[in-house]
């Protein structure tokens, strides 16, 4: 079902639901606030300073789109492997907190994940299951389900984990792609972060549906339409859908619907090439994925307000910190850029 | 005792060595499972190593060749067949921007080693889309190696070396040289780091560079050279990207003459590539006539027999440069 008459109405959204925080443990619970909010300020830093100039890659941010990244690094395992696209800070983040890494990558620093040598768009950080994040829409689809083939040859227990947007649903390669998971059994989890926007087109005028999850089914392989902000759900079904897929190694195609709080590339906020969101966005406040977890486990007494304080004021300071060694860390030589052309 | 080796022979031997002693290696791509897209080149490796091994495909270029590269970042030293250089162009976004890129936008920290296996399969009225060789193309792009083999030993040796080298490697094979037969030397284990241009035969008056096919054109017309009063020393690339310029420098040193024969156009291209750096590096007294190359007319390739014969190199065509450039 179509729902474009009514994306300006958030409340018609039909795959909202509520958080359920009954059978997730404490720990999993606080380890998921605590990485949302670090992605949240990791992010806010980088806006900040992409504004006042210091940053000067471009900088694409998922702010409002935190958990689905948290939901899929809290449910991945050693040998699991994740590819993504521009928009990857919290990919990143999501499996390793190393704010300060991503912090000199972005200034081009030789401490960053990548030395400096990708920026913003191009980060990795493979020890801990980050494959790499490239710009070009839709490139690391294939990539991620050849790492599913990997998989699949090598006779392993794991899953490849492909991030994309709901603009590279526009991509022929998608469909290329998800034909030959579904035809070479490859274990390929497909995540497409729908939030609406594809730069600064919404999905009404690219797409003759709101749903890409449309797309798995002319390729057999399952799918499902998850609330994007909602991290349990989006947690408890990732965590046994990737077991589920490490023995079966069959690919899955999960849609997680969502919101972009900032522009398509930048600090902005409410406009996006001349796109006005204002309205779109305050209702999606209402919605902040961290807001509704925070609410969740204040409401069930799992969290005080001053424990959050407390979290929150850690994570600043951490980031702030990292934020300053980064500022002073080294540029990279400049052998690099030629040696890095050949192995 | 000496023993000859046919040209598709010898990369069905490469093929057999990566599948016997390399569990990283596998194959895929469209027509594997097939008699006739890849020739004699690959016949049964499907049943003798498995099809899990030997993979035939969906029609998704694109999606197969990052496929081939995902792999590659995660372990395997894989190849990808294309059957056809013109259909490998659907594939483009992932060999010149993906693979090429990974190593050095990511630090130093992943590598995409896989190999492109384009086939330059043309000739025989087969038109515009189904003639193309591109070697210059794919041999700008920093981060890709090229290779592009003439003689049957090196098809064999290069192509094992291009597979276990560390980098993305564009191998080209032209099905015009499958029946070729050389003398067989024996499977070579090679670094393509070490792989320099090779001096074919020998001579002091004319310096010719060729690469695949056109090094055996060349060949072919020595005989005739000889007989105009002057001896050609013929120097096969093998490699295009990077070039390694020391045997030819030295080579034009000695000469005074260089003539570059590519079977690609000329606009942009490998003989404009070599005759440019040649100039660049030697003194211009040095040479006794102005440098030529010898390529393919500038248009798309034709159909019709009458056409392709003006269109693709002839052994005329480099007698009569040999003869303005002495």
């Amino acid at each position: 079902m179509s729902n474009f008459e009514n994306l300006n109405d958030i409340n018609s959204f039909t795959h909202f639901s509520e958080l359920d925080i009954s059978t997730i443990s404490n720990e999993t619970l606080i380890k998921m606030l605590y990485k949302m909010i670090l992605i949240r300020k990791a992010e806010e830093k980088i806006s900040d300073n992409v504004e006042n100039g210091v940053i000067k890659c471009p900088c694409h941010l998922a702010i409002g789109q935190e958990a689905i990244a948290v939901a899929a690094g809290l449910s991945m395992i050693d040998g699991d492997k994740a590819f993504g696209a521009h928009r990857s800070h919290a990919h990143f983040l999501a499996l390793n907190e190393n704010t300060y890494s991503l912090f000199c990558e972005v200034l081009g620093k030789e401490d960053g994940c990548s030395k400096g040598m990708g920026g913003s768009m191009h980060i990795i950080d493979q020890k801990n299951g980050f494959y790499g994040s490239v710009p070009i829409v839709g490139a690391t689809i294939p990539i991620a389900t050849g790492a599913g083939l990997s998989i699949s040859l090598k006779k392993e227990e794991n899953i490849s984990i492909s991030y994309f947007g709901d603009g590279a649903c526009e991509e022929g390669v998608l469909h290329e792609s998800l034909n030959l998971a579904s035809v070479m059994n490859l274990p390929t989890i497909f995540i497409c972060e729908n939030n609406l926007f594809s730069s600064h087109l919404r999905i009404d005028q690219r797409q003759p549906d709101l749903y890409t999850s449309r797309f798995a089914l002319a390729h057999k392989i399952e799918s499902k339409v998850l609330d994007g902000n909602n991290i349990t759900e989006l947690y408890k079904f990732m965590k046994n859908q990737f077991i589920s897929v490490r023995k079966s190694h069959k690919p899955i195609f999960i849609e997680a619907l969502t919101y972009r709080w900032k522009g398509h590339v930048g600090f902005r906020e409410d406009e996006d090439v001349g796109v006005k969101r204002s309205q779109d966005l305050s209702k999606w406040r209402d919605r902040d994925p961290i807001l509704l977890l925070v609410n969740e486990l204040i409401k069930e007494n799992k969290l005080s307000k001053e424990e959050l304080k407390k979290m929150e004021n850690e994570i600043l300071e951490k980031i702030d910190s990292d934020w300053d060694k980064a500022l002073n860390a080294k540029f990279p030589d400049k052998s690099n850029l030629n040696n890095f052309v050949y192995s | 005792m000496s023993k000859q080796i046919k040209y598709s022979k010898a990369i069905h031997e490469a093929f057999t060595y990566l599948l016997e002693n390399h569990d990283e290696f596998f194959v895929i791509g469209q027509g594997l499972w097939s008699p006739w897209y890849v020739g004699e080149t690959m016949k049964d490796l499907d049943k003798k190593f498995g099809k899990s091994r030997v993979i035939d495909t969906p029609v998704s270029e694109l999606a197969v060749t990052g496929a081939t590269i995902g792999a590659s970042i995660t372990g395997f030293k894989p190849l990808v067949v294309h059957p056809r250089v013109d259909f490998m162009l659907l594939a483009i976004d992932q060999i010149v921007t993906q693979a090429a890129k990974w190593r050095h936008m990511f630090g130093n920290n992943s590598s995409a080693p896989a190999t492109f296996r384009a086939i330059i399969n043309r000739g025989g009225e087969q038109g515009a889309q189904h003639s193309q060789s591109l070697q210059s193309w794919f041999a700008h792009i920093p981060g890709l190696k090229v290779v592009m083999p003439y003689d049957a030993n090196d098809a064999r040796d290069l192509l094992i070396s291009s597979v276990l080298a560390d980098d993305p490697v564009i191998f080209m094979d032209d099905r015009w040289l499958y029946d070729e037969v050389s003398f067989d030397k024996g499977l070579k284990l090679l670094d393509l780091k070490d792989v320099k241009p090779e001096i074919i035969s020998t001579g002091d008056d004319l310096t010719i560079v060729g690469s695949g096919y056109t090094v055996k054109q060349i060949i072919d017309c020595k005989k005739e050279i000889s007989k105009l009063g002057v001896e050609p020393e013929i120097i096969d690339l093998r490699i295009l990207n990077p070039i390694d310029y020391n045997i030819i420098l030295k080579s034009v040193e000695k000469t005074g003459r260089l003539l570059v024969v590519d079977g690609d156009w000329s606009s942009c291209g490998i003989a404009a590539e070599v005759i440019c750096s040649v100039t660049e590096e030697l003194n211009p007294s040095i040479f006794k006539s102005k440098p030529m190359r010898v390529t393919l007319e500038n248009a798309p390739a034709p159909t019709s027999k009458v056409l392709e014969e003006d269109y693709y190199i002839s052994k005329e065509r480099i007698i009569e440069a040999t003869k303005k450039i002495i």
